[in-house]
């Protein structure tokens, strides 16, 4: 790939190297990420896959895929990545395989997969410095089982197992965990957040990362229809507004050292972002959650006055 | 051939450098480290041309050997008890790949509560899982079975994943004089592993562990494992016969010792079966007829070559160093089912001994072949007998009474 940044959407590489007619779900934003991060890496790549919805994509005898596939269950895609890298690694060192086919070795992972329960092998991963790309689409929630709560589900989220009741008006009362600090404390030569609605930015981010080998790693939120409640047209613009919400901090990081990539001028409310989602209207009806809407926005602008970024 | 003095790691770890593995990601827990430490030496002092990775855990350990050999390099790895509980879902993974990793694994009695002490409840959980099963008796075995495991795994007609199993301490620990093969005639046994089916490169890209959608597709590949299973028996012959050919040693699927004219066998696996075969021995010397066989192929059952040898016999007891909680014995259960549907079949005993390591006493022996011989003269069959000697009771009741429980 041509290391130059793009500057619109027009530069995306043409060339799509996962074809339409999955199984993902109409509007699914983790497709939608996938699609961009397969531009940017090319045919020459071997997706090692943890338990999830993107499972899927791949049913006997069909792919969608131009490029190889290792499903592997959804604790250890990284393990599986490090068995790939390893054994490529030792071929091509003996012999064995013609370096012109190598491959580059990508995890694909949910956010159920990465935040809980691969947290031990990806830290394991990355602490080995292993040369490898980890594409995390977070949907907030354990997607392919029917949208129960992972670590990653943010407060006052509705999830099959956060229902709100009389008892528990709020949803989920756990704050989403902080993968990126989690992935950042192992100082790794390239992380970043990604959104789908930011393809640009997603684009320039995996050139960057390029130059560098060991870890690099990517956690892009995906707005997902039947989990978060919405229309499947409204996707791209939940995904923007989560960006501009402040909600989603588009970022990077080079061996620890953070770096905002998009800022926006104006904030928008959380309240314009979670209105328009199924999964928080009991936040708004019967009678709205003061308190509950109050500390989402106080985290959020926490969040920006401490990177002393809040205009 | 010089003769090396070596325990069963150090035998395992031989087999390994001589099929020239490519490489190995590893763990440690008691009793199999000393087989990761010796590979590592190896590897560091430069006597061995291969990758090593210690991961960070058994689960990720076992994903990143089965996904190596999914990538087409020849890969070993290798765990005990816990850490094979630990990866056991992704063994049903690797088998389903269809790759031809080689584990070894060091038995070892499974918490609670915590122990030290072999068993084979580690290994016979792994049953079902599509790995095949060598258990071995001594260290000459290990290292034998290690290459004859690769020759074995990796042939088209099989390419299923291996396991071979010795008993930890026991085996693990103990040093045998080993003959250790040359490499050269390593290599006319067990040619370099070229994976047609198994790989990632760019030229020919190929996804691998894919969903199905539907039992009838689910059911079909479960089929094939079966079948290629049943393979490895036919395939195992040629195996065997190429192995004694080569560096003179014969291993059959099953181990048949003072078996011709017995009338009472004794069955038992693993390190612990030179206990029964003293015992054989001794009770020859009284007069029985006894003899023993020891299944070295758990899976695949050996279940021709077992009723042959079974053949005429008028009484087995098998010793299951394991117990199936709330059934009994589980190399019982099957040896039973195998002998079921013969016309004359001998009586079958049940009994338990050596779980964690305990002894199994002359005394215990005599009183298997007792109970044989009553059986035998009674037709009548007890319950599983799970073996405790006198001596064993009174040093439990002590710990009870220092417990505070009578
Ligand atoms: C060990 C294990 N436990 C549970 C499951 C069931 N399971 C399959 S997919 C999934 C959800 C994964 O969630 P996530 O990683 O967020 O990906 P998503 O489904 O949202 O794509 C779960 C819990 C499993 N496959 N393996
Ligand atoms: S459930 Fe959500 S994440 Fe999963 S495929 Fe559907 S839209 Fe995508």
């Amino acid at each position: 790939m041509d290391s130059e940044n793009i500057r619109s959407i027009k530069e995306l590489p043409s060339e799509e190297n996962m074809q339409p007619g999955t199984a993902a779900c109409a509007g699914c934003g983790g497709l939608l990420t996938l699609r961009y991060c397969l531009k940017a890496l090319g045919e020459n790549i071997v997706i090692v896959n943890a338990a999830g919805c993107f499972t899927l994509l791949t049913i006997y005898p069909f792919s969608p895929f131009r490029n190889s596939w290792l499903y592997t269950a959804m604790a250890c895609a990284p393990a599986g990545a490090q068995g790939v890298r390893d054994a490529l690694d030792i071929l091509i060192k003996k012999g064995k395989l013609d370096p012109e086919e190598n491959l580059k070795v990508v995890v694909l992972a949910g956010d159920g997969s990465a935040y809980d329960m691969a947290l031990s092998s990806t830290s394991g991963a990355i602490y080995r410095n292993l040369d490898f790309y980890y594409i995390c689409y977070d949907n907030e929630a354990y997607g392919n089982t029917g949208f129960q709560h992972s670590g990653a589900s943010p407060f006052g989220s509705r999830t099959g197992t956060t229902p709100p009741g009389e008892k528990v008006p709020v949803g989920s009362q756990l704050q989403k965990k902080n993968l990126f600090d989690i992935w950042n404390s192992h100082k790794p030569p390239y992380l970043a957040t990604v959104s789908p609605a930011y393809p640009v930015d997603l684009m320039n981010k995996f050139k960057k990362a390029e130059q560098f080998k060991g870890p690099k790693l990517f956690i892009s939120h995906i707005p997902c229809p039947p989990g978060w409640g919405f229309d499947p047209s409204q996707s791209v613009k939940l995904a923007k507004l989560s960006v501009e919400t402040g909600l989603w901090p588009l970022k990077e990081s080079i061996h620890g050292e953070v770096e905002h990539t998009f800022v926006p001028k104006k904030f928008k409310p959380v309240e314009d972002y979670l209105k328009k989602q199924e999964r928080f209207s009991h936040l708004f009806k019967p009678e709205r959650q003061e308190e509950a809407l109050k500390s989402i926005q106080e985290m959020v602008d926490d969040y920006w006055r401490k990177n002393k970024l809040l205009p | 051939m010089a003769k090396e003095m070596l325990t069963g790691n150090a035998a395992a770890a031989w087999g390994v450098r001589l099929a020239e593995v490519d490489y190995i990601p590893a763990y440690p827990i008691t009793p199999q480290t000393e087989i990761i430490e010796t590979i590592a030496k190896w590897i560091s002092d430069g006597e061995m041309d291969a990758g090593f990775v210690t991961m960070d855990s058994e689960h990720s350990m076992v994903t990143a050997a089965g996904a190596a050999s999914a990538t087409g390099a020849r890969t070993f790895t290798t765990t005990s008890s816990q850490g094979l509980m630990y990866g056991f879902e992704m063994l049903f993974t690797v088998a389903g790949w269809r790759v031809p990793l080689v584990m070894v694994n060091v038995s070892r009695g499974l918490s609670a509560p915590i122990t030290l002490g072999p068993d084979h409840n580690d290994i016979l959980a792994l049953r079902d899982t599509g790995f095949l099963q060598i258990h071995c008796e001594t260290c000459q075995e290990v290292l034998d079975s290690v290459l004859m495991a690769y020759r074995l795994a990796e042939d088209d007609r099989v390419l299923l994943p291996l396991m071979v199993n010795m008993d930890g301490f026991f085996l693990s620990f103990t040093r045998e004089a080993v003959e250790v093969p040359d490499v050269e005639k390593v290599r006319s046994f067990l040619p370099e592993y070229q994976p047609e089916h198994a790989f990632f490169r760019a030229g020919q890209p190929m996804a691998q562990g894919v969903a199905v959608l539907g039992g009838e597709f689910y059911s079909y590949f479960k089929y094939q494992m079966h079948l290629a299973s049943q393979n490895a028996l036919e395939v195992y012959r040629e195996v065997s016969d190429d192995f004694e050919r080569i560096f003179g040693r014969k291993y059959g699927t099953i181990d048949e010792y003072m078996m011709e004219d017995a009338e009472y066998v004794l069955v038992m696996t693993n390190s612990f079966s030179t206990l029964g075969k003293a015992a054989v021995k001794r009770a020859r010397e009284n007069g029985i007829k006894a003899g023993l066989l020891r299944p070295r192929f758990l899976r695949p059952f050996p279940e021709a070559d077992i009723r042959n040898a079974l053949k005429g016999k008028k009484a087995v007891a098998v010793i299951d160093q394991n117990i199936s909680v709330g059934k009994g014995g589980i190399i019982y259960s099957e040896m039973a089912s195998c002998l079921y549907n013969e016309n004359s079949r001998p009586l079958m005993l049940s009994f338990i001994g050596g779980l964690g390591g305990k002894n199994i006493s002359q005394e215990e022996f005599d009183l298997i072949f007792e109970k044989m011989i009553h059986a035998e003269d009674s037709g009548i069959v007890g319950l599983p007998h799970l073996l405790y000697t006198k001596k064993e009771w009174e040093g439990i009741k002590k710990l009870k009474e220092i417990a505070g429980r009578q």
